[in-house]
């Protein structure tokens, strides 16, 4: 078992494995997010509180899930590059930080343009705002150092260790509306009391949250074969395939 | 059904602006990322062809 797994993290072999698996989960992307679409705009009921203006909904908190998703993801893939060391690992915390920053970013926007008409102000400086924002830095100080360091190696040594440690940010951001007093609200779903919105609303939302999460996979291939490629032009495999 | 007409769907209640602005800006935002990562791909393949003939040069 242990030593499949390790079979399939050699770049050649992931580099065709990810090149079959990115195009499903596009494909599948697409399909959940035109259901979650025609779900939010055209079954979701209006809100009581905020009129139409909370279909915002159906885009912001899946972008918000997937930023912090992202981020431990990408912690995920270099804690097994210190402990395994193996290539692989870098090239996918790598893979997927551009996509987290989109997230992270789109989240920011979104949480804008719903706050405007709601709570009146485009930002406040409250726990949850501020430590989404430092997450868009994290993203952003994590690629800057990445390709700022020449030694791919290196520079997966020096990421990951951003990468690890910034992922202390994620539980503050997920539980900023819980210990501190916020002008954001609570959690709409949770695991523990389950559910505070509508039927309806509560599946467009999942479904967008799964079109992005099956997006996220599908970019992250996608990039890592062009990673992959970048660290392994000199090899023969590489040179064949581009032949 | 819950829009009378398009001018009512479009209108969003008058949050038109806030929701499509939002929603433009995930599009666009996507897009440009994918547009991207093709890009890098065809320099990526680029490269290795460079290498290629840098090599067989020599």
């Amino acid at each position: 078992m242990t030593l499949k797994l390790f079979h399939w993290a050699a770049p050649q072999t992931f580099y065709h494995l990810a090149g079959k698996l990115w195009k499903p989960f596009a494909v599948l992307a697409a399909a959940l997010a035109a259901v979650g679409l025609y779900m939010g705009f055209f079954v979701a009921p209006t809100d009581f509180q905020q009129g139409e203006g909370y279909r915002i909904i159906f885009v912001h908190v899946p972008a918000s899930w997937m930023s912090m998703v992202i981020y431990l993801a990408m912690a995920f893939w270099a804690f097994l590059g210190f402990t395994f060391n193996t290539r692989l690992s870098g090239m996918m915390t790598q893979a997927l930080a551009p996509t987290g920053a989109l997230f992270t970013f789109l989240s920011l926007w979104t949480g804008a343009l719903w706050g405007k008409p709601m709570w009146g102000t485009w930002w406040v400086w409250d726990a949850r705002l501020t430590s989404e924002l430092i997450l868009f830095f994290l993203y952003m100080g994590y690629i800057a150092l990445t390709s700022a360091i020449e030694d791919p190696r290196r520079a997966d040594k020096a990421g990951g260790l951003l990468a690890l440690v910034g992922a202390v940010n994620v539980p503050i951001i997920y539980f900023s509306v819980t210990w501190w007093n916020t002008l954001h609200q609570g959690a709409s779903v949770s695991v523990t009391k389950g559910s505070s919105m509508a039927q309806t609303m509560l599946w467009a939302m999942l479904l967008m949250a799964l079109a992005f999460w099956a997006y996220t996979i599908a970019m992250a291939l996608y990039r890592v074969r062009s990673i992959i490629l970048e660290r392994e032009r000199h090899t023969r495999w590489a040179q064949e395939l581009a032949a | 059904m819950i829009w009378a007409s398009w001018n009512d769907f479009w209108a969003m209640g008058g949050y038109g602006l806030y929701v499509w602005g939002s929603y433009a800006v995930v599009a666009l935002g996507m897009l440009v990322e994918v547009w991207a990562a093709a890009q890098r791909h065809r320099q990526a393949l680029q490269q290795v062809h460079e290498q290629l003939e840098e090599e067989t040069d020599l």
